[in-house]
């Protein structure tokens, strides 16, 4: 068999490839150049990333890499999603293979820093909760002492049950499993009285049970979990683009701004930081290295932040997550986008 | 005769007596049971548990099974039609979900109006594979190949194949058959380049890239027969060193240049379109072909004499074999990122056929290498008399030995690695077992569904290890030469 030609076409073709690409540069000039953004995704997470059955991306997440591609290159459809898994999103950014990384990742501290990653911002507060069975009469999360609990290994979420159960005095069983799929089918088979993720998760898996009414979601929340996109640490005017993306989404929601009513509002708004959210006056965009019409581009592409909540996992949605601390300020909640002047 | 005799026997018969059937406890059924099933303690007992086994799982799981949908758009309607068919509260399989993404699970995410072109490159395989495989069975070949055409054609008239590509395809498997009906040896070089159109029509692109990587080989060779006049001890070296320098320096270039001069181009895709049982095929395929010489070469240099290559490649053996494939995917994915130059990309699905390939090699070499120690020493000593030079020696008689006398072993590293492919959902592919089903629950529709996708993803990979099995097992009863 002389199928061994085969490895060396390969290597061949790819060695070209590589030859032709652009020169270390700024995240911007590559992405410009190459007129295509690489954006680190989860390889499926309900709500907030997943392909449909045509390959198409959709999600809370992915709607913010459209927005990025929109704001930098004009379409927002102009976007390469790269899964990433839990071991290898971190280093995907860091080694290049991703511009920006948009994958439900908990800002932390040594993720900030020793890392060498720059949170800029949070698109979605959220929190570890745990679920139970209706029948088993518990109402708080305290009245679990001695339960059997569901916890996915070798995540935020384990370290954070343990310092809960050890700062309240209670005692727990762990029972270990590798991914959300596996917790329900473990957690539904009984084999654990409570399941504990993000309440997001809980939310999303209780929604897809054949009988979500028997099943609760305790109060409590025991651990912060700001999810945000993350770049690479250095190169602060691509973090500027991506952390001000986010914000516009954001700011576009307590102005009013949807995508429905942008265009009249290009024309007719008196507010002055609508006027310069959309680059009506002044120049906002070309501090960032962008043209004056970055802003528009980002809600026009699915929408402003309120939009693509409702859109991908809000009340309306299968999953029916509320808005609780994802709220803007204005309404009790944490969103704040710094004013845009 | 003797008159004694017939005084003292008061009885003789004389007619023959009619024929009666066995006794019911040593014919038929029974006799059968008896002697499988029941023929002792330990065995009835066993036989007994195994039944009881058999009766608990039908029981436990034939509603299931029995309720099954396979008609629905998303688990809740499922479950609704489950419902309403078999009263509330019953439950069923659902497997509605692998006919709503059954394109995903075969292609992936690669382009929907592109599907054929997959499925031609699978059909033209058989085509290359039928000299390698099926030598000599003629009536084999007739089967496989007839079988081959007609599917792939129906398909790719399903699939809305562009008219050229289908009277191509057409072209190759009706000419593979006609071929192989006179002298299968004369579709040799077509299996030679076929990998090349494979890559080829998966990845699309160019033509001229695949056409200048096999100028190099054909470089090489002449600079082989050139030295061989000049300086025949560095011919192969220097065949290897102009090969490699033509693909690393003017194919390029030669290739851009061509293609401006005269396109050849399909629509390229790329390799994070590929996803599910494409993935995995194409990775299994090319690791297969690629690891099997690979392994020979490797477990030749241990066996040789030569200090340096043998400890080459007792280290790379050694060192291949002592780490998880596993951290191999991972360096691969990762590691090699670091050390290329910022904005080179190295085709990912490459990385990973290139681990595997190196993680299977070394399981080959050992493979074979038991092969070769199972060798009398007089046949290596029969090569020798007969003034054989090495090559000759190993090509004429003691690879043909060795190898079949491996042939399980080396079949069942082929099924372990085709079984490992799904191990790519580590580094961010599309394998069907776990990545793709994972998105697959990922949707809204699906979200909550479990077993359905995995006993779907492993029957079909139970279809192809039990498919090359079977033929390890037809290639060990063709090549018997003991006449036991």
């Amino acid at each position: 068999m002389t199928k061994t030609v085969f490895l060396g076409t390969v290597a061949a073709a790819s060695l070209f490839a590589g030859m032709s690409l652009a020169q270390e540069g700024s995240t911007l000039a590559q992405v410009k150049e190459r007129d295509e953004l690489n954006c680190g995704v989860n390889t499926g997470l309900v709500g907030f990333a997943a392909p449909d059955a045509n390959g198409n991306w959709t999600g809370f997440d992915v709607a913010l890499c459209r927005a990025v591609a929109a704001a930098v290159l004009g379409d927002g459809n102009k976007v390469r999603f790269v899964p990433t898994t839990g071991q290898t999103r971190f280093t995907a950014l860091a080694s290049g293979e991703v511009d920006v990384l948009a994958r439900n990742s908990t800002w932390t501290f040594s993720r900030d820093t020793d890392l060498a990653l720059d949170f800029v911002g949070v698109n979605y507060y959220d929190g570890q909760g745990f679920m139970v069975r209706k029948d088993l009469g518990v109402t708080s999360a305290k009245e679990l002492d001695g339960a059997t609990v569901c916890i996915q290994t070798g995540t935020t979420t384990e370290l954070n049950l343990a310092d809960y159960f050890r700062a309240n005095g209670m005692n727990y069983t762990p029972v270990n499993i590798d991914s959300n799929a596996e917790g329900e089918q473990q957690y539904m088979a009984g084999a654990c009285d409570a399941y504990t993720t993000d309440v997001s998760g809980l939310a999303a898996t209780r929604a897809a049970f054949a009988d979500p009414e028997n099943h609760v979601i305790l109060p409590e929340i025991i651990s912060k979990e700001p999810l945000g996109p993350a770049v690479r640490h250095g190169d602060n005017n691509w973090g500027d683009i991506v952390r001000w993306t986010l914000n516009a989404l954001i700011a576009a929601e307590e102005y009013g701004v949807t995508s429905r009513n942008i265009e009249e509002l290009v024309r007719s708004s008196t507010n002055p930081e609508v006027q310069r959210l959309l680059g009506a006056s002044d120049d906002l965009g070309a501090m960032l290295g962008l043209d004056n019409e970055w802003a528009r581009r980002v809600i026009m592409t699915s929408g402003n932040y309120g939009e693509i909540f409702a859109a991908n996992i809000g009340e309306q949605t299968p999953i029916g997550l509320a808005r609780g601390l994802n709220a803007q300020w204005t309404q009790g909640g944490l969103l704040y986008a710094p004013p845009f002047r | 005769m003797s008159e004694t005799g017939a005084q003292t026997v008061a009885y003789v018969r004389d007619t023959m007596l009619p024929a009666a059937p066995a006794p019911e406890a040593q014919s038929g059924a029974i006799k059968w049971l008896r002697e499988n099933l029941f023929s002792g303690p330990v065995n009835t007992i066993l036989t007994l548990l195994g039944i009881g086994i058999v009766y608990f799982l039908i029981v436990t799981f034939w509603d299931w099974f029995a309720h099954s949908v396979w008609n629905a758009g998303s688990l809740n309607e499922c479950r609704q039609i489950i419902a309403a068919t078999w009263g509330e509260g019953a439950r069923g399989a659902c497997w509605a979900v692998i006919r709503d993404r059954w394109n995903q699970y075969v292609f992936g995410f690669y382009p929907q109006d592109l599907y054929w072109r997959p499925t031609m490159t699978m059909g033209l395989m058989m085509v290359a594979l039928a000299p390698v495989l099926f030598a000599p069975e003629r009536r084999i070949r007739r089967i496989l190949l007839v079988i081959t055409a007609a599917v792939t054609l129906v398909s790719m008239i399903a699939l809305s194949a562009p008219a050229g590509w289908l009277i191509f395809a057409a072209i190759v498997l009706i000419g593979g058959l006609w071929i192989s009906e006179r002298n299968v040896l004369w579709l040799l070089p077509f299996s030679v380049v076929f990998p090349l159109l494979g890559v080829w029509l998966l990845w699309g692109g160019s033509l001229w890239g695949p056409i200048f990587v096999l100028v190099g080989p054909i470089l090489g060779w002449l600079a082989y027969r050139v030295m061989l006049r000049i300086l025949p001890a560095a011919s192969v070296i220097v065949a290897i060193i102009v090969t490699l320098l033509f693909w690393l320096t003017l194919a390029g270039e030669a290739a851009r240049d061509a293609e401006n001069l005269l396109s050849l181009s399909i629509q390229s895709v790329r390799s994070d379109r590929f996803g599910g049982f494409l993935l995995s095929v194409t990775i299994g395929v090319s690791g297969i072909a690629l690891s099997l010489p690979l392994g020979i070469m490797l477990a030749l240099a241990r066996q040789s004499d030569m200090f340096l290559i043998k400890s080459l490649a007792v280290v790379f053996i050694e060192f291949i074999r002592g780490v998880p494939l596993i951290t191999l995917l991972f360096v691969a994915s990762l590691l090699l990122n670091y050390f290329l130059p910022p904005g080179t990309t190295f085709d990912i699905i490459l990385r990973v056929i290139i681990m595997v390939t190196l993680f299977a090699a070394a399981y080959m070499a050992e493979v074979i290498r038991g092969g070769l120690a199972a060798l009398p020493k007089g046949q290596y000593e029969a090569a020798d008399a007969l003034g054989l030079d090495y090559w000759k020696a190993q090509r004429l008689i003691v690879l043909p030995q060795a190898l079949k006398i491996s042939i399980p072993g080396i079949v069942s590293t082929f099924i372990g690695m085709f079984k490992d492919t799904t191990l790519v959902t580590f580094v961010g592919l599309y394998d069907p077992l776990k990545s793709m089903s994972d998105a697959v629950r990922a949707s809204t529709d699906w979200k909550g569904i479990y077993w359905e996708p995995y006993i779907f993803v492993g029957a079909i990979f139970f279809l192809i290890c039990f498919g090359m099995s079977r033929y390890s097992m037809y290639l060990e009863r063709r090549l018997q030469r003991d006449h036991r």
